[in-house]
């Protein structure tokens, strides 16, 4: 069960590529923004930007059906809003306020919409991959069409749990895919120097789970793999190991001077392989559109993040009778 | 000359045991390493060997025989060599049939002192049923069986997962007959991997099904503590209310019988220390059954804690499907006036112990069994304090930190001035579990240390 790297086989519609770039370009300008608002006070804690790695939450939302679940771990405002939640919700937990996700409970971390089925959100390294091997056994259980993505990173894929997990995906056939987002860089650690084998796919093997190697940075590329994933998954082959190649081109948390790489190394990703770019390059490339058509998406994307921030400062704070609801239910 | 053939224990608790199969005859002739008994003990049956190579002379108890005690005359064998002699208990060697494939508690046969177990655990005298007419007398093993049944007849998104649930029917046989009756897709084996399979328990809670997560003991427990207090207990508020976790994580807690250290741990204070969680530490059958019966149909996360040593302890438990106890509610086992004693779980074993030796020096006491130490039912404490003046606690744990310094400061706090004596907390001593017979026992609470706290918080 040789892990596989293919190159991609598809030529994405218009309509196809114009849904990636305003879901990548949103996660981008959303971060941009939380980035800001972290500066100036407003969001307090920790607080991971996913800025870079866009195109592995939009490339996989692209495949997925109603009644999919998906869980991930604290970099989590990239899978919210790549699952349809809305920004002015988001951003206001992350101000702490009560128009937030969790009513201002949960902050940057933990988030979580049931209706959108987003299961979190979890603030323990590798603590959700269990979790969203059980969201995949309800599906089992009830005899669904749904799969759950299950997103960790390469600093979670040397927990043990991952693999007391892959044992049971496999041994019950469970209809999880297991993303691993490797950013090459588990916080300050890269992963040269944390993983014996930094070639997180193959380690899918000794469980037989059939995985591959993707350029998580070109969004076709995650999008095709995504749809090998799923349909094994929906079709009762038991689970699925994504790898997907990124790059995260801020610091692990907004507290990280980055002194573990050099600049140039994030400038070099970010000229040559930035995910947003080449969509917009691909774009321009149809005659159908125009840098003009393109200037309007970002200008309405703006407006949308920006009405998202004024959201959540304008939000009150959580009423202090907040405190002692939903300990208990 | 003459052997006698003795009934062995087999397992760290075992106290009696039902021969259900003679598999010699008198007149047979065995070998060293033949099974000539099938032994049914409060967790398994196994198979018995012979120790000795002879003629069997004659079958002492008939098969089918109940309640046999451990180093009982059970066979007498005619062997060979007459310089041996007759052994007196225990025998010197009982080999057991291969080991479970996956329990340490069960594969140690560890030969035990009875004293420790019958001081432990007298039967309850004063239980009384719960106001409901028909009652079955109903060991606490059975009735967890019954209300795990019940609530999934009941309930199609209830299921049971952990290790040996299933085929083995459970290591300590509270699933006994579950996987027969709902079949794989509800009984479900998982391997030895607490951490990974509490997790998936968690996922599927969040997705809406109502997972019973059984720990084959709460010492292993431990690996799985994130996911059930990271996960688990937190993502209700986390979630702004959104997301529930209904579960139950259930199994054996506290000290068994010379399991030692890393196996012999109540983590009742552990667990109530955690806002979200709730925790139920049952002692009656009656209660076993209609708390785990509320725990899953409770939408929170609930710690229920079993005692292997409670596991064959019998009382009147109401046959209606419908019977449940409530969360939260203390039980008033014995009204007293001169002192007020509470108890939780097996402490509650010590604790009748204890009232009777009072009884017979003129004290007098109130005996409340707390049964869900979160939400704990303080009220009822507090009531009996102003009453009684007086409060010792009793609990197996450790001392610091402890279940009996919580209900300590809430009596200060809210009964300062109806105290005529400091509350006493009796606990287990701060050491770990050693193994040696006499030390454990030192380690332990004993009805001794509550009669003499009692003595000193009536100055009597």
């Amino acid at each position: 069960m040789a892990a596989q790297r293919r190159r991609r086989t598809q030529k994405p519609t218009k309509d196809e590529l114009l849904g990636y770039y305003k879901s990548m370009l949103l996660i981008r300008r959303f971060e941009e923004k939380a980035g800001q608002l972290y500066g100036m006070g407003h969001i307090g804690g920790f607080c991971h930007l996913y800025i870079g790695q866009e195109a592995v939450v939009t490339g996989l939302e692209a495949v997925a059906i109603k009644g999919d679940k998906r869980i991930t771990a604290y970099r989590d405002h990239g899978h919210m809003l790549a699952c349809g939640m809305h920004p002015n919700g988001v951003m206001a937990e992350l101000t702490g306020r009560q128009g937030g996700y969790s009513c201002g409970k949960g902050g940057s971390m933990h988030m979580f919409s049931k209706e959108r089925h987003f299961y979190g959100g979890h603030g323990i390294v590798g603590a959700q991959v269990p979790i969203g091997a059980g969201l995949a056994f309800a599906d089992k259980y009830l005899q669904t069409d749904n799969i759950t993505f299950t997103y960790f990173g390469d600093g979670a894929a040397n927990q043990g749990q991952i693999y007391e997990t892959f044992n049971m995906a496999s041994l019950w056939k469970l209809p999880v895919i297991f993303v691993i987002e490797n950013n090459q860089y588990a916080m300050g650690t890269s992963t040269e120097r944390a993983s014996s084998t930094p070639e997180f796919h193959t380690r899918g093997a000794a469980f037989e789970i059939p995985s591959e190697m993707v350029d998580g940075m070109d969004v076709v590329a995650v999008k095709e793999a995504g749809e090998r994933a799923a349909k094994h998954c929906r079709g009762g082959g038991g689970p699925y190991i994504l790898e997907l190649l990124t790059y995260r081109y801020r610091g692990h948390s907004m507290s990280d001077p980055a002194k573990y790489r050099s600049r140039e190394e994030v400038q070099k990703v970010r000229g040559e392989q930035d995910p947003i770019d080449m969509v917009r390059v691909r774009l321009l490339a149809l005659k159908s559109v125009n840098e003009d058509d393109i200037k309007k998406i970002d200008k309405d994307i703006r407006a949308l993040v920006n009405s998202a921030a004024d959201f959540a400062k304008a939000s009150p704070e959580p009423d202090v009778k907040e405190l002692y609801t939903d300990v208990y239910r | 000359m003459k052997f006698e053939v003795l009934m062995p224990s087999l397992s760290p608790t075992m106290e009696t045991g039902t021969l259900t199969k003679w598999l010699v005859a008198a007149g047979d002739s065995v070998s060293i390493g033949d099974l000539v008994a099938e032994i049914e003990t409060d967790k398994s049956t196994m198979e018995v060997d012979a120790q000795e190579d002879g003629t069997v002379l004659e079958l002492l108890v008939a098969e089918g025989s109940e309640n046999i005690p451990i180093n009982t005359p059970i066979a007498i064998l005619e062997i060979d060599g007459d310089e041996m002699s007759i052994p007196a208990s225990p025998p010197p060697e009982v080999v057991t049939e291969a080991p479970p494939k996956t329990s340490e508690v069960i594969t140690e046969a560890a030969p035990k002192t009875p004293e420790v177990i019958t001081e432990a655990a007298p039967p309850p005298k004063v239980e009384q049923p719960h106001g409901v007419s028909e009652t079955l007398r109903t060991d606490v093993r059975t009735a967890l069986r019954d209300a795990m049944a019940e609530e999934m007849r009941r309930d199609e998104m209830v299921f049971l997962m952990g290790e040996e649930v299933a085929e083995y029917q459970g290591a300590y046989k509270i699933s006994q007959g579950l996987l027969e009756e709902f079949g794989e897709r509800r009984v479900v084996d998982t391997p030895i991997t607490e951490h990974g399979f509490t997790g998936l328990g968690v996922g599927a809670a969040f997705a809406g099904l109502r997972p019973i997560v059984e720990f084959m003991t709460f010492n292993f427990a431990m690996q799985a503590m994130d996911q059930m207090i990271n996960s688990a207990a937190k993502t209700l508020y986390m979630s702004g209310g959104q997301m529930g976790c209904p579960i139950v994580f259930r199994g054996p807690n506290g000290a068994a019988a010379r399991v030692a250290a890393q196996h012999s741990q109540d983590y009742a204070a552990w667990y109530s220390h955690i806002p979200g969680l709730k925790v139920i530490q049952p002692f009656s059958a009656a209660d076993a059954k209609g708390l785990l019966k509320s725990a899953i149909r409770d939408d929170n996360p609930v710690i229920f804690l079993e005692n292997e040593i409670l596991y064959s302890h019998e009382s009147d438990v109401p046959i209606d499907e419908d019977f449940t106890v409530p969360i939260g509610k203390a039980r008033i086992w014995q009204q007293g006036n001169d002192v007020t004693l509470v108890s939780f779980g097996i402490g509650m074993s010590h604790t009748l112990r204890a009232a009777e030796m009072l009884r017979d020096i003129g004290i007098d006491a109130e005996i409340i069994d707390l049964r869900t130490l979160r939400p704990m039912d303080t009220a009822t404490v507090i009531e009996s304090v102003k009453k009684t003046n007086r409060c010792v606690t009793i609990e197996e744990g450790w001392p610091v930190c402890s279940i009996g310094n919580y209900v300590s400061s809430v009596i200060m706090q809210e009964a300062f001035d109806w105290l005529d004596a400091p509350v006493i907390n009796c606990t287990g001593k701060d050491v770990p579990m050693p193994y040696a017979a006499n030390l454990e026992k030192l380690a332990l609470i004993s009805p001794n240390d509550i009669v003499e706290a009692v003595r000193s918080v009536t100055y009597r």
